[in-house]
């Protein structure tokens, strides 16, 4: 059974339709990238899926539940998932420590308080009051208390927004490991490489519905698009798109007998192809 | 598989660690817990006359300020604190977690009580040790004592927390809420000596459980001879129960149904 199944699920406000029949279906285990600009309905649809939002129209099942429902079965539900907000924060009166343990109390099979502390990275800083961490602290005690519960299905809002590149790699690391202990993932991001390092899939979402779903490596026909080979010809750039850019090195490497100067090969990016799908182009 | 917690045990765990989290916020344990002391320091200097045979205003004061305090702790604390709570994004974290509302509110009920008991204690320590107020020798007035603590403490909380949604930011919050308690404390008799007020201003008090918890505690720490002093000659104790289960039933249907986790 897939995680996630979603059909021709709407939502609007006032006049603004913020999702516009939305199809969405994330299988057991996988891990799944939803990429868009503001605005385009990438909160609304997560919010909807976490049960934090009502919708307009469509079906939505979230580990065979309706996040629309409330009552037992709601903390049933709430029980086998684990949510990471895009942005929180508390008085900060309690340490690292209490926190994860109070709230680990909340869940009928929790991870261990301190292993989950050793997992984000926050060992040093366990009797720490959280007033006293840094902002990327915060977000990794954020997703400490994500995955207190061991949940089944985690949905991470911008999980790194103020990491530094070593803190990313770090949370990347976390991610992989629980991709190993079969965690479904829903995540949304900012960063493309995020995407790539992490999902199996992702799907972009503009303007309140889905342009396309693909793995990250075939997403916009990034595997089959041209190649752009750039080099250096006495004092001007070269560059060349091809098909077949092994073959352009070749014919160069005779013509240069050896060396090319400033040799590039390049493919499209996740993000030149992203930012061509939402209409945006490179700088 | 595990059972989830239930609500009751998590509400117990929220109580300790609301009292906890509490405890660390200097300032406002000082505030809330001197505040009523330091009042009835100024207010028994002030006023030292005696209002009646064998009753002192210092008495007749520390009824109302151990029935305010009951008022600013609960109701006052609770909806400015929860829309700080809520504006910070906690209650939405809380909301994606297993933990019912019901826990929730059982955690801010401990709180409200617990520092109740702690602030009346000090109250009480003060008004005998330099007010000449008597401590009541009577059983029945202790347990009259009692209910009016858990019920008022109870009530003043759901109405806290259903209040809790009408500030629209935690910043506003104190604006909305301290003036009308400042009302109630004026036109409830804790202040001024309730009968001597405009009859308006008693009526309008009738309404809202301020008065008839100041009445109720007037009952335990002032001489049964002073109850024909009263509007109704006497301490109407049926009655402020009865008016207190209302509003505590008002609370709590307004804070399950209303409460809201989330900004928008």
């Amino acid at each position: 059974m897939n995680a996630i199944e979603v059909n021709g699920l709407r939502k609007s406000y006032g006049d603004v339709h913020a999702v516009q029949g939305i199809d969405l279906s994330i299988a057991s285990g996988e891990i799944f990238a939803l990429l868009g600009p503001n605005g385009a309905g990438k909160t609304t649809t997560v919010e909807i899926l976490e049960g934090f939002r009502s919708r307009d129209g469509g079906d939505v099942s979230v580990l065979g539940f309706d996040p629309r429902e409330e009552g037992h079965a709601a903390r049933e539900w709430r029980n086998r998932i684990g949510i990471v907000l895009q942005s929180t924060s508390d008085s900060g009166d309690l340490t690292v420590i209490e926190t994860i343990e109070h709230f680990s109390g909340y869940y009928s099979n929790p991870r261990n308080v301190c292993e989950v502390i050793n997992a984000v990275g926050l060992d040093e800083k366990a009797g720490s009051l959280i007033r006293k961490l840094s902002g990327g602290q915060r977000r990794r005690l954020d997703v400490a208390l994500g995955i207190i519960g061991n949940p089944e299905l985690l949905f991470l809002d911008e999980p790194t927004t103020g990491f530094d590149p070593e803190a990313r790699r770090a949370f990347w690391a976390l991610i992989q490991q629980l991709r190993g202990n079969g965690t479904t993932i829903l995540l949304t991001t900012h960063y493309l490489d995020e995407a790539e390092a992490l999902a199996d899939r992702v799907g972009v979402i503009n303007n309140g519905q889905i342009i396309e779903i693909a793995t990250p490596t075939e997403l916009g026909g990034r595997s089959t698009a041209q190649a752009l080979v750039t080099w250096r010809d006495g004092s001007t750039m070269k560059s060349e798109n091809t098909n077949n850019p092994t073959a352009l090195v070749s014919k160069l490497m005779t013509k240069f007998n050896g060396e090319i100067p400033e040799l590039t090969v390049t493919r499209p990016s996740l993000e030149d192809i992203y930012l061509t799908m939402i209409g945006l182009t490179h700088e | 598989m595990n059972k989830i917690p239930s609500a009751l045990s998590l509400g117990i765990r929220r109580g300790g660690l609301e009292i906890r989290q509490f405890l660390r916020q200097r300032e406002s344990v000082i505030f809330t817990l001197l505040f009523p002391v330091i009042l009835l320091v100024i207010f028994g200097s002030v006023f030292s006359d005696t209002i009646a045979p064998d009753v002192t205003f210092s008495q007749y004061f520390l009824a109302g300020m151990i029935a305010s305090g009951l008022v600013n702790t609960g109701f006052q604390g609770l909806a400015i604190t929860i829309p700080l709570e809520r504006d910070f994004g906690a209650l939405k974290r809380l909301r994606g977690t297993p933990m019912p509302a019901s826990s929730y509110f059982i955690g801010k009920a401990i709180l409200v009580f617990v520092s109740m008991v702690v602030q009346i204690l000090m109250l009480l320590g003060f008004g005998v040790a330099f007010f000449g107020v008597a401590m009541p020798s009577d059983a029945n007035k202790w347990i009259t004592f009692a209910w009016l603590t858990l019920l008022g403490s109870a009530c003043s909380t759901a109405l806290g927390i259903a209040f809790s949604v009408i500030p629209k930011s935690g910043r506003g919050a104190s604006a909305v809420v301290s003036p009308i308690v400042i009302i109630l404390q004026f036109f409830s008799g804790v202040f001024f000596i309730f009968t001597q007020l405009p009859s308006w201003m008693q009526q309008f008090a009738s309404i809202f459980p301020l008065k008839w918890l100041t009445q109720g505690m007037r009952s335990v720490f002032l001489p049964d001879s002073f109850a024909t002093q009263e509007v109704a000659k006497s301490w109407e104790n049926e009655r402020t129960f009865a008016v207190l289960v209302i509003w505590l039933i008002i609370g709590i249907f307004f804070a399950v149904r209303k409460f809201k986790w989330d900004r928008d």
